[in-house]
Parts: C-alpha cells; structure tokens; sequence
C-alpha cells in the first residue's frame, strides 16, 4: 500500500507541473462515466453520493478535505484553528474568512450572507434537506462582515469541521436560491438543475438521470484552471460496463465506482488503455449479529425485539465461534482485490482513531470448534451442533449484490464446517435498505439470525458513527423501526463511554475513546463482526492525468486540476 | 407398415395421431433431446455425486479448485468460488425444467381459458377483455414483490422453504404472463366462431361446452403452441430476473438462469461457463418448439391424412 | 364499427381510472421506500423529514385524489400554455418526481426521443424482418430456410437480451471497435456526419431488440399461415389457376393475420414502456430505465404517470386490434 502511496504522490505532482502554465480549456471535453446517474445538483436535496459528487463540480463548501483526510480550504483564505484565533477556546464558535474577490460564475461576488443563506435553507423545518446532518448544534449562524462567516455552537464542539466542510455541506447563491426555501425548495427546477456556483465548471445542459453537460466556469478563481474546456457526466448501466468503456473502449476518461471482480480488474488493466486506482476509507463490509430473536413464532411487535434475547447469538461464545471460523483474506482475494483489505474493526480509519486489533485475521476452525463444544453445542448425527434438542441453525440475509452472494456462500462453506446450518436469503437492495416499516425485510427489521451490508461515516469524525449503538437505539415498533442500533446491543459501559467522548476535547483521548468503543464492539463482543474494509475503485485512461481519489470528500474533489496527457 | 398383406387393424385415434407424429423428424429428433435432457437432470445427479453448493472450507484447496476449465475431473469446470459446474447444470437445470413447464402450464391455461371465454360468450368479452388490459397496465416488478411480501412466509410455512417458493414462483411468472395467449386465443375464436362449420354445428343444438372442446379449441392449438413454446423460454429468464431481486430461490441455489446471469460477468475469461447454460436452456426450448411442431402436424387430421 | 368504437372509447374511462387506482394502490403498498437511495450515513430524524417534505406520508387516497387532478388538470393545462404561452396553469403544482424534484411531464418528453428511435426502430425493423421469414418459413415449411429461421428465432428468444448485449459491445465495440458501447443522448443529428454517427450508436441496441421481436413475431406469423395453407379455400383457389402469389399474398395471408395483428398491437405499447435490459446495458437511458429506476427507488408519482400512460395505450391498440380483426375478417361482429 506504502508504494501505490508514493505513486500517487507522484502522480500528483505530475498533476502540479503542467497545470502550472496551462491554460484553460486548453485540453478540451473530457468525459466521465457514472454507473448510477445524476439526478440533481444540488446535494441538499440529492437522494446519493453520485449527485453530491457530480453537484461538487459546481456547487463548493467553504473547506474541503484531501485524500489524507486534512482539512483544506476553498473558498476560505486559510482554516480556522485555536491557534490562529478562528476557533474559540471554549470551542463554542468558529469564524471563516471568505477569500476576496471571489466571484460565483454568474460574475457576482460571494458573500458571507451567502453562506448564512445556505444554513438557513438546510435547516429550514419544512424543507426535507438530506444534510441536515451536517449543521447539528448550531445556534446561529451569522455574516460578521461581508467576508466573516461565524457559527456559533450550542455547546463546546471538538469537531467543528462539519458545517460547510466537505461536498455535503455545499454554499448556495442566495440570490438564485432566494425562493427556494422550506417548502418550495423541491419546485425550484431550473435551481437546482443549473446551479451558479464557485466551482471549476458549470452546467450547460442537465437531462435527469441520463447526461449533465459542463462548461469551464469563467469566473474560475485559479486563471490557469480548469484545463478542460468542458466536461461530460454520462450515467447509467453498471460497474463492469463503465469500466469496460474506460479501460476497454476507450470512449471514457473516467468511470466512479468500478466495482468488478479482481479477476476482471486484472484483465482490464492488461488491456494498457487505462488504470484502476483506489483508496481507502471508512466503508466496512460487516456481519451484523441479531441480539434478540427473529423468530416467527413471536407475534408482531415483540419479534426481533428486547423484550426477547436471541436463542443461542446472545452467547458471546457462540458469535465468537461464527467470525473465527471465517477467513477474511479469502473473501479479500474473491471478491474485492486490491479494492479490499480484511479488517477487524467497525472504525478502520482514520488513523487516530482505528484500533490496532487484527487478532481475528487468522482463520482458527479448531478454535471455533472447541468453543462450540465449550458453549455446550454437541455435534449431533447430521452434522449440526444440537443443545437440549435444538440444532444449530442461523438464517443469513444481505442485499443482491453478486460479491455479497459470493461471500455469502464461501461463509456458509465454512459454517457448514463448524456444523452450524446456514439459511441464506437475499432481498432486493431497495427493500433491503428502503426502511419500509410495512416490510419484513428491511435490516433494520432485522428479521434474520445473522445479516451482512457495508457502511461507513460522513467525513473524518467516528462519534455520530458509534454513538448509533446506544441502547435506546435500537429499531423497535415503537420508533417504526427506525433506529440505527441494528443488532440491538445494549451495554451501559458503552453508553457511558459515548456520553464521555461527547465531551472530550482532546483529540488523543478521543481516539483513545473511540477506540476503546469500537473494541467493545468488536472484538471484546463480536456483536459487529467486520469482514473487509472496502476500498474505492474507480477507473481512469492513461490520457487522464491528475486523478488523485479521495474518499474522505467528494471524488470528483479535484477535477480542477485534471488535464489531458498529451 | 412393412408387411402390406396383412390387413391393418383399425386404429384409434390417438395411435394415428402417434404414428403421424413419429415420422415427423424435428419431433422425434426433439423428444430425444427433450428426454435427454430430463434425464440429465433427474438421473445424472445420481450418477455424478458431487454437491454443486460444496465450496472446499480449506483456503488453499478453495484456491486452486476455483475457475477450472473443463477436465476429467471437472467436466464443465468450476465456478470462481470452486464449485462444480456439471453438478451445478444438473441440479440448475431441475428446477429451470419445472419452473419453465410448469409456469408455462398455468399461463397457458389462464390464457386459453380466458381467450376462449372472451372470444365464444360475447358477455363475457368486455370484462374478461378489460381484466385483461388491466393486467398487461400493471408494473411488474411491483406487483411481484407485493406477492412475495404476501405469499411467501405462508407458503414456506405450509410447503417447506423450497417446495413454497417453487410454488410462489410458477404463480407469480403464470399469473403475470397468460395475458398475450389470451388476446390471441380470443382473436381467432372471433373468428372461427363466424366459420360455416361452427355454425352447422350450433345449428344442431351442439351444447356450448361441446362446441368450445369440439370444434373451437382443437382450431386453435397452433397459436396456443407457439405461445407455450416462447412461454418455456421466457418463465426460465423471467425466474432468473426474480432470483436476481431476490424474490426467487436462496442465493445459493442454482438455476440456469441464475448461472446464465452470473456468467456474463465472467464472459470474458471463461467463455465456457455462460455457454452452458445457454446452450442447455436454447436446447430445451428448441426440443419443446419441435415437438410441438411434430403435434400440432400430428393433431391436424387434414395434414395426417395424407 | 363506428358505433362500437365510440361505445369501447366511452367504456374506457372507467376502466382506466379504475386501473389507475389498482396501480396506485399496487405501487404504494409494495415494499421498499424513497430512502432507499439514500446512504445510510444519513440518520434516521433527517430521513423522516425528507418524507415529509416529498409527502409521501400524506393518507393514500388524498395522494391519490392529487395525482388525478394534477394529471388530468394541471398537466393538459401546462400543455396548452406550452402550445399557446398561455398562463393557466401559473402556480399549481405539477406531478414532481420524488427522486429529481423535477416535473414528470418534462422528464418524460426529455426521455421519448431515445427511446422511440431505438426501441420503435427496433420493432418495426424487428415486425419487417418477421412478417418475410415468417410467410417464407410456412410456405416452404422444413426447408433449409424454415428449419435455419426455427433456429435462429428460437435462439434469438430463448437466449435473453442481457447476454446478448454484452457479447454484441465484446465484438463490436471491444475487439473490432466499429461500434460505441455507450449511446449518446446529446447528439443531435444535423447532417451527414452526425446521421452516421446516431446509426452507429443505434446498430447494436436496436439489433438486439430487433432480434428479439421479430423471433416472437415470425413464430405466430409462421404458425398461422400454416394452419390457412391447409384450409379448402386455398385448394379452390389454386383449382381455378390463380397465380401462386395472389393466392398466398392475398387470401392466406390476409386470413392468417389475426393472431399477427394481436401480437403486433400488444407489441407498440411496450416501446413506450422502453427496453429495460437492453437500454441499460447501452446506456441509452430511455424510459425503461427512467421506470426501473422509478420503481427501484419507489419514486411513486414517477411509476404511477408512467403506468397510467401505459395503460392508456395498451387500452387504445387493443382497441384498435378489435376493430382491425372486424376489417380482416368481416364475419367478426361485435354488436
């Protein structure tokens, strides 16, 4: 990994050079390829990644992050630090300096009041904005002077970098977006199709879900940038065919999220027409354990609830046994490559905050044997562990995903070997995911022994992350099934320890905090068993230069400086 | 037919209709394979034993069993996780067979009975035809995922995972395909229905249920056989589309369509594994068109004469 | 005739309102929800916000009462003042999509030249490839054209398009490069050169349907010849010396399309409704994927207005195949 580092670097550097005395537009159309397509630029009200990412192209926040995870500025003259007096000392406000004479595209300049504008229309009660998120605990927002943006905190914020850092927290124009607020933001069309941003380019012509055409943005403000004169956003199909029109046809210089299997990457690459790069960020693969019983038999309402432990998973022997006896570098090696590394944290990054527990890399199948034995689950005649008459059985779900079915059935394999027998059930990803409380087969519902899916965290701070296992939220009738505790773990330890790291300024102890949770999840409970720490792959042809991914901010986060190599 | 002294006995109708059929070369040539195939299913898994679920829980066997091309050992080869792909064919392809023939069965039944109705009761056109136009309106995907939230924990309860969602399946692909027959089948019996022959039967008291099973549907066998043929090949696609939702069979289980779909992500660096299964699905679709060929010359009294 | 038509055009109304509530009813009880999209960092709080705001949590018969009045008053009405620049529909709300916050209507209309020039090229290419192998396979029944068209159409259909798809982009636009992979909706044809370029994009897509519909097509078209060929008109007619090609041309043919015309008229709707597999694996975004789409992300105002329309046509060329029987087959009544 040191080396693909190191080249990138390079490749970055490269990136420096040229563009130093290019010129814009000097390098024509280049052409990018999005597996699912655009449906809004505005990421306030996008229903997805691909649209924050594509909307970055044009829509800026004030800072940003770099593929290390740094903050970095954009439209801001430097980053606010306790040091340079822009955050507080009690950490109770922060104060960004717009750059002068910064222009939006239309040619007007920008503004703090623009800014302010923005929080008000994502926090606006009837506006239905998805990034809501990202401007928690603030008490005010307010433009000191035309340059001065100041956001005051309800209460000591350790991690200020949330609202108007990184492409989910996006400057709207307030003069465009004026009456766009509360409930008629979802009217304003031609809005939020065609933007007036600060970006390296702007919309042209926007046809939903299928094509967004971009132009340089004149008012650009590096003179020399960007190198392309335009840009297309192709979207549709799937992973393999966008990777197949970079790496094969030719026809495209860029394709996000080329998920396809190693052997194919590896074909593709031979072809010599482009190159895969990835990185890796907070997105890990896991199995989820069901703490209390999915049953059947239970009526509505009290299945898959508190109100019932689950038969046998409620042993920690029993889910211990269940991750030993997977081998991760396995499923790395059938269904990821160099996309994917094993892991056996919920938290793999960033660095200050991953635990440095491998212990469960190592398949033990013996281990995991004699645990079972231990735990009183005694081979019976057909192979399955019985105790008091039960067999051993657990029902494993996930998403419709051709590598999921692929580790599905290799940890069935290996489960079959332990003699625990394994149901698997597959469910469309958008019932799967879509939270329907009418649905038996959501995984919030969680009507399963055992369910696999990946998530990851918004930008560089794991606390909303963990503090999603808190007791009171786990899924239940009575939220409408709607909390993020999927496993329904409960401990008040853990609890306890969040509430601490809500209040810790320091940012050693945070990690030494956050840590600590992820372990008490992981690997001092197995109620999370993670299996691959999934990495970004995405394609380029070796006509495109300056390419550096980056999973911590938009990936499309630097496309000023992409050029053409000639 | 050798011996021409003797004189011959006189026969039935359905061993004429065999004895027709017989000398129809596509259709024999098409239930031989048709029989082949069925017994490759049936029989060959008894013969070839190994399991095609069985992944080698050893990493390293795993490794080096995965992605085999054809050999003794492996036949077919192995998929990318090692598995077999002749047990997976055959195992695969029991259930391609049912689903495809029986899903047929019921849409073709569905549509026969409607298209008939429709055509023959002129009462019954306007409702029948309007249920009918409701049926092609509604969006599939949708309503096949309405009937697996409703159906499918019932049916499993009541028949067992695999026998219920076998059940599920055939019904959700017959109930959402019999609408094409149906249009079909009542545009000619509108039409046979006005032909000199039906009215000299009805001018003779024919009761209708005579009529229909007498006169009307034996006219109408051939559309309805080109329907069930084209309906084979699409229930065995349409059952891989739903295992691709997840409405279908576990994950796990294989099915031609299934390891169809699978295959084309492979398609590049092992041709031979999506061949198989197309292969085995044209042939069974192939063998069912020629002998539903060889039976409709065979039915045909005008044909078999001479 | 006439009365009959005017009499099934009246009936329609309830029909189609009532299909259109089955639909509504259909797509709103289905599992699955709008959040499903959106990724899971987003929490719960913010996502039932979002609902809120697209309400989607409004009781389903008023959601249903508005989607009838939107479409049936407020969409002819931002119609005429697309036509007149009239301003009668000024302030009312049209049916949005949940997923694009954009009009339906615009989407659609943005949508429909893609698809009928690939999938509607695809079928009437496919229908003229048929009707020919079709009248020739019956003519010369077990000929060596009739045996290689058996083949052909069976393989063709039992051989689905997502397979061959993949392997016409391998050949065509990997190893030969005659072909782009990816249809480009942007192109608009002005001369020569961007006519070239569209039937290049066009070939494979449309290749694939075509193959398709005609194999479908060619099966009934085939069948139905042969059963009229054996009929005692036919004799009769030949008896009287009449020229081989009047007789099949004219009187079999004419016979035997009933079943065709049924197929044909079941068959343009679909174009409508685009080519999901295929559109997909070209990229050629057209309304199937804007359905599939839809329905994956349940984007109800978008499946429903699609459906509906649909419906409309699926009701109006069945229609139109009764009244098309009644001139092939003069004996066919319906009063």
């Amino acid at each position: 990994m040191k080396l693909k580092t190191a080249l990138m670097g390079a490749v970055a550097c490269m990136a420096m050079a040229p563009a130093a005395y290019a010129e814009r537009g000097a390098d024509g159309n280049v052409k990018v390829l999005y597996s699912q397509a655009v449906s809004i630029m505005n990421a306030y009200l996008s229903s997805g990644t691909k649209d924050v990412e594509v909307g970055s192209l044009v829509l800026e926040p004030l800072a940003g992050f770099d593929q290390d995870g740094n903050v970095i500025p954009r439209l801001v003259t430097e980053i606010p630090s306790v040091e340079n007096g822009g955050i507080s000392e009690d950490l109770t406000t922060i104060t960004w300096k717009i750059t002068p004479g910064l222009l939006w595209s239309d040619g007007t300049p920008v503004t703090a009041a623009d800014a302010v504008f923005s929080y008000e229309y994502c926090t606006h009660p009837e506006g239905g904005c998805a990034q809501a998120a990202r401007y928690e605990g603030i008490e005010k927002v307010e433009a000191v002077d035309d340059l001065t943006v100041k956001i005051i905190w309800t209460a000591p914020k350790p991690n200020p970098f949330t609202a108007f850092v990184g492409a989910t927290s996006p400057i709207l124009q307030k003069a465009q977006f004026a009456g766009c607020l509360g409930t008629a933001a979802p009217t304003c069309t031609e809005q939020n199709f065609k933007p007036v941003g600060t970006g390296p380019f702007m919309v042209t012509d926007f046809k939903v879900n299928d094509v967004v055409e971009l132009a340089a943005n004149p008012n650009y403000r590096d003179p020399a940038k960007p190198a392309f004169a335009t840009m297309t956003v192709k979207g549709g199909g799937d992973a393999a065919g966008a990777a197949r029109a970079v790496m094969e046809t030719g026809e495209y210089d860029y394709a996000w999220n080329t998920q396809i299997n190693p052997e194919l990457q590896a074909q593709m690459e031979a072809g010599g027409k482009g190159k895969f790069v990835s990185a890796f960020g907070t997105l890990v693969e896991r199995i989820e354990m069901n703490m209390t019983d999915p049953s059947s038999d239970l009526p509505e309402g009290e299945r898959a609830t508190a109100m019932h432990p689950h038969p046998f998973l409620s042993d920690i022997r029993v889910r211990k046994a269940l991750s030993m006896a997977i081998d991760r570098n396995l499923l790395v090696e059938v269904g990821y490559g160099n996309a994917g590394r094993a892991t056996c944290n919920l938290v793999p990054a960033p660095a200050i905050y991953a635990s440095p527990n491998t212990d469960c890399i190592a398949q033990d199948m013996d281990g995991a044997k004699a645990l079972l034995d231990e735990a009183g689950w005694l081979m019976g005649a057909n192979g399955v562990r019985e105790k008091d008459g039960k067999p051993l059985k657990v029902l494993y779900q996930t998403s419709v995903n051709a590598v999921r079915q692929d580790f599905q059935a290799l940890i069935k394999g290996w489960w079959n070997e332990l003699g625990v027998e394994v149901e698997l059930k597959s469910i469309d990803g958008g019932v799967f995911f879509g939270g329907d409380p009418g649905s038996p087969d959501t995984f919030q519902k969680f009507y399963a022994d055992v369910e696999m899916y990946a998530n990851n965290f918004d930008g560089t701070d794991p606390e909303p992350y963990l503090a999603q296992y808190l007791c009171d939220k786990a899924p239940s009738p009575a939220n409408g099934w709607q909390g993020e505790n999927i496993n329904r773990f409960c401990d008040p330890a853990y609890d306890a320890l969040v509430a601490e790291l809500a209040t810790t300024r320091d940012m050693a102890k945070r990690g030494e905090i956050a840590i600590r949770l992820n372990e008490m999840l992981t690997k001092d409970s197995y109620v999370v068993v993670p299996l691959v720490d999934r990495g970004r792959l995405s394609a380029h042809s070796n006509t495109l230069g300056g390419v550096v991914l980056n999973t911590w901010d938009s990936e499309l986060w630097n496309a000023s400086d992409w050029f053409r190599i000639k | 037919m050798t011996d021409t002294s003797v004189i011959e006995k006189p026969r039935s109708q359905w061993a004429d209709v065999w004895a027709q059929f017989k000398t129809h070369k596509g259709a024999v040539a098409g239930l031989t394979v048709f029989v082949l195939l069925i017994l490759f299913v049936t029989v060959g898994p008894f013969i070839w034993t190994k399991d095609p679920t069985f992944i080698n829980p050893d990493a390293v066997q795993m490794i080096k069993t995965r992605n085999k091309p054809p050999s003794w050992e492996f036949p077919l080869g192995t998929d990318q996780l090692g598995r077999d792909m002749l047990a997976r064919m055959m195992k695969g392809g029991q259930v391609s067979i049912a689903v495809g023939l029986v899903a047929m069965a019921i849409s073709i039944l569905l549509g026969t009975l409607v298209g008939v109705m429709a055509g023959y009761f002129r009462r019954l056109d306007g409702p029948l035809m309007r249920l009918t136009d409701l049926f092609l309106a509604l969006p599939l995907l949708p309503l096949l995922l309405v009937m697996v939230m409703l159906f499918r924990d019932p049916l499993a309860r009541a028949m067992g995972p695999e026998g219920g969602t076998f059940l599920l399946i055939v019904f959700a692909i017959g109930v959402t395909s019999w609408m094409q027959a149906a249009r079909v089948v009542r545009g000619e019996v509108l039409a046979l229905k006005e032909r000199e022959f039906v009215l000299a039967a009805r001018s003779i008291g024919t009761p209708s249920r005579r009529m229909i099973l007498r006169h009307i549907l034996p006219n109408v066998v051939s559309p309805i056989m080109v329907a069930a043929t084209l309906g084979i090949a699409s229930a065995i696609i349409t059952e891989s589309a739903l295992s691709f939702l997840g409405l279908g069979f576990p994950p796990d289980f294989p099915t031609w369509g299934r390891l169809l779909f699978d295959g084309v992500d492979y398609i590049q660096q092992y041709p031979e594994r999506v061949m198989w299964p197309g292969i085995a699905i044209s042939l069974t679709v192939l063998s069912v068109n020629y002998i539903g060929d060889g039976l409709r010359d065979a039915l045909d009294p005008r044909i078999r004469g001479r | 005739m006439l009365t009959f038509t005017i009499r099934r055009l009246l009936l329609a109304i309830p029909t189609l309102l009532f299909i259109s509530l089955v639909i509504f009813l259909l797509v709103d009880f289905a599992p699955g929800s709008p959040m499903s999209q959106i990724p899971l960092t987003v929490p719960p709080e913010v996502r039932m916000k979002i609902i809120e705001a697209m309400g989607a949590n409004e009781p389903i018969f008023v959601r249903y009462l508005l989607w009838l009045k939107q479409f049936f008053w407020v969409e002819p009405l931002v119609m005429i003042d697309g036509i007149f620049g009239t301003a009668y529909a000024e302030g009312m709300q049209r049916i949005v999509s949940w997923q694009s916050r954009s009009p339906v209507m615009d989407i659609i209309w943005e949508r429909l030249p893609q698809t009928m020039t690939v999938v509607g090229s695809a079928y009437v290419i496919g229908v003229l490839i048929a009707l020919p192998i079709g009248i020739y396979s019956a003519y010369r029944q077990y000929s060596w054209f009739d045996q290689f068209g058996t083949l052909f159409a069976m393989i063709g259909f039992s051989v689905p398009t997502f397979f061959t798809g993949v392997v016409l982009i391998l050949v065509f636009s990997v190893n030969l490069g005659w072909f782009p992979s990816i249809y480009d909706t942007t192109l608009k044809v002005t001369d020569w050169e961007s006519f070239l370029k569209q039937i290049k994009q066009m070939a494979m897509p449309v290749a694939v349907l075509a193959l398709y519909n005609a194999a479908q097509i060619s099966r009934y078209m085939r069948s139905s010849l042969l059963d009229n060929l054996g009929q005692d008109y036919v004799r009769t007619a030949r008896a009287k010396g009449m020229p081989e090609r009047t007789v099949v041309l004219k009187h079999v043919l004419r016979n035997s399309l009933i079943p065709v015309v049924t197929v044909i008229a079941l068959g343009i709707p679909t174009i409508f409704g685009g080519a999901i597999i295929t559109e997909q694996v070209f990229k050629v975004n057209g309304l199937g994927a804007l359905l599939i789409n839809a329905i994956h992300g349940s984007d109800l105002p978008m499946v429903q207005t699609l459906t509906f329309i649909f419906a409309v046509l699926i009701v109006m060329f069945n229609l139109i195949a009764d009244v098309l029987y009644g001139m092939l087959d003069p004996r066919i009544r319906y009063d």
